[in-house]
């Protein structure tokens, strides 16, 4: 069977509850969901952060989370998964990012998910801008979210 | 090609997307970085530090020594910052 693999980027907020409901309606084979959701912070570290806008590339930004979904299907039996990225602005306790992995058992699930985010991170283009008090800036990108996507490499 | 920017490297140049036609001794992306940078001051303050710019053609990731030949979009951008 063809695992259902859904991709969104949207401005709209997304419903986590509603969407794990659209992936295990009329199914008995999925054993457990392992939900991911990014939530924007109020603050980074002492700072306090008013908002996040996010950039993407249309069209590789789907394209690449694409690819490592289809990689995820690959490497564990995964029964379905939803990957919905936010863009525009977002302001502290919004959510920003979801990916929800279903198997039979949870350890494919756990595993998915995690690597998902991972190479999401580090690969997929998406660009956060933050807004403070003393103006806005890019954020930085974390060596250790290269390192974080680096482990699940087999080679 | 098309060339497309993002983030603080849009910002810097001063423009979401142009068409460009570098001269045939343009061959890599490293050399279409320097090519760039050569157009202007604010090519020349989003490419100050070559390293940091990821590049993709025809969206997918390259490194700066990949030829562009046959590439009819280019995009360039600082590390991603998503999820």
């Amino acid at each position: 069977m063809t695992v259902p693999v859904t991709i969104r980027i949207q401005d709209a907020d997304f419903d986590i509850a509603a969407e794990i409901a659209a992936i295990t309606a009329g199914r008995t084979d999925i054993g457990a969901v392992v939900s991911f959701s990014g939530i924007c912070r109020g603050a980074e570290g002492d700072d306090a952060v008013a908002a996040l806008t996010l950039e993407h590339y249309p069209g590789m930004a789907e394209d690449e989370i694409g690819r490592h979904a289809a990689e995820a299907v690959k490497r564990w039996p995964v029964t379905a998964l939803t990957i919905v990225h936010r863009v525009g602005r977002m302001l502290p306790g919004d959510n920003i990012v979801l990916v929800l992995a279903a198997s039979s058992h949870r350890q494919a699930a756990f595993a998915a998910a995690e690597f998902l985010m991972d190479y999401l991170k580090a690969n997929a283009p998406f660009w956060k801008r933050e807004e403070r008090a003393d103006g806005t800036r890019w954020v930085e990108a974390h060596d250790r979210d290269d390192a974080a996507a680096a482990r699940w490499s087999k080679d | 090609m098309k060339v497309k920017y993002f983030a603080w490297v849009r910002e810097r140049v001063g423009l979401d997307e142009e068409t460009i036609e570098p001269p045939a001794e343009v061959a890599t992306v490293s050399d279409l970085i320097s090519w760039l940078s050569a157009r202007g001051e604010g090519y020349a303050f989003a490419f100050e530090k070559p390293g940091v710019i990821r590049t993709a053609l025809d969206r997918t990731h390259v490194r700066p020594e990949t030829p562009i030949a046959g590439a009819r979009e280019v995009a360039f951008f600082p590390p991603m910052t998503g999820g």
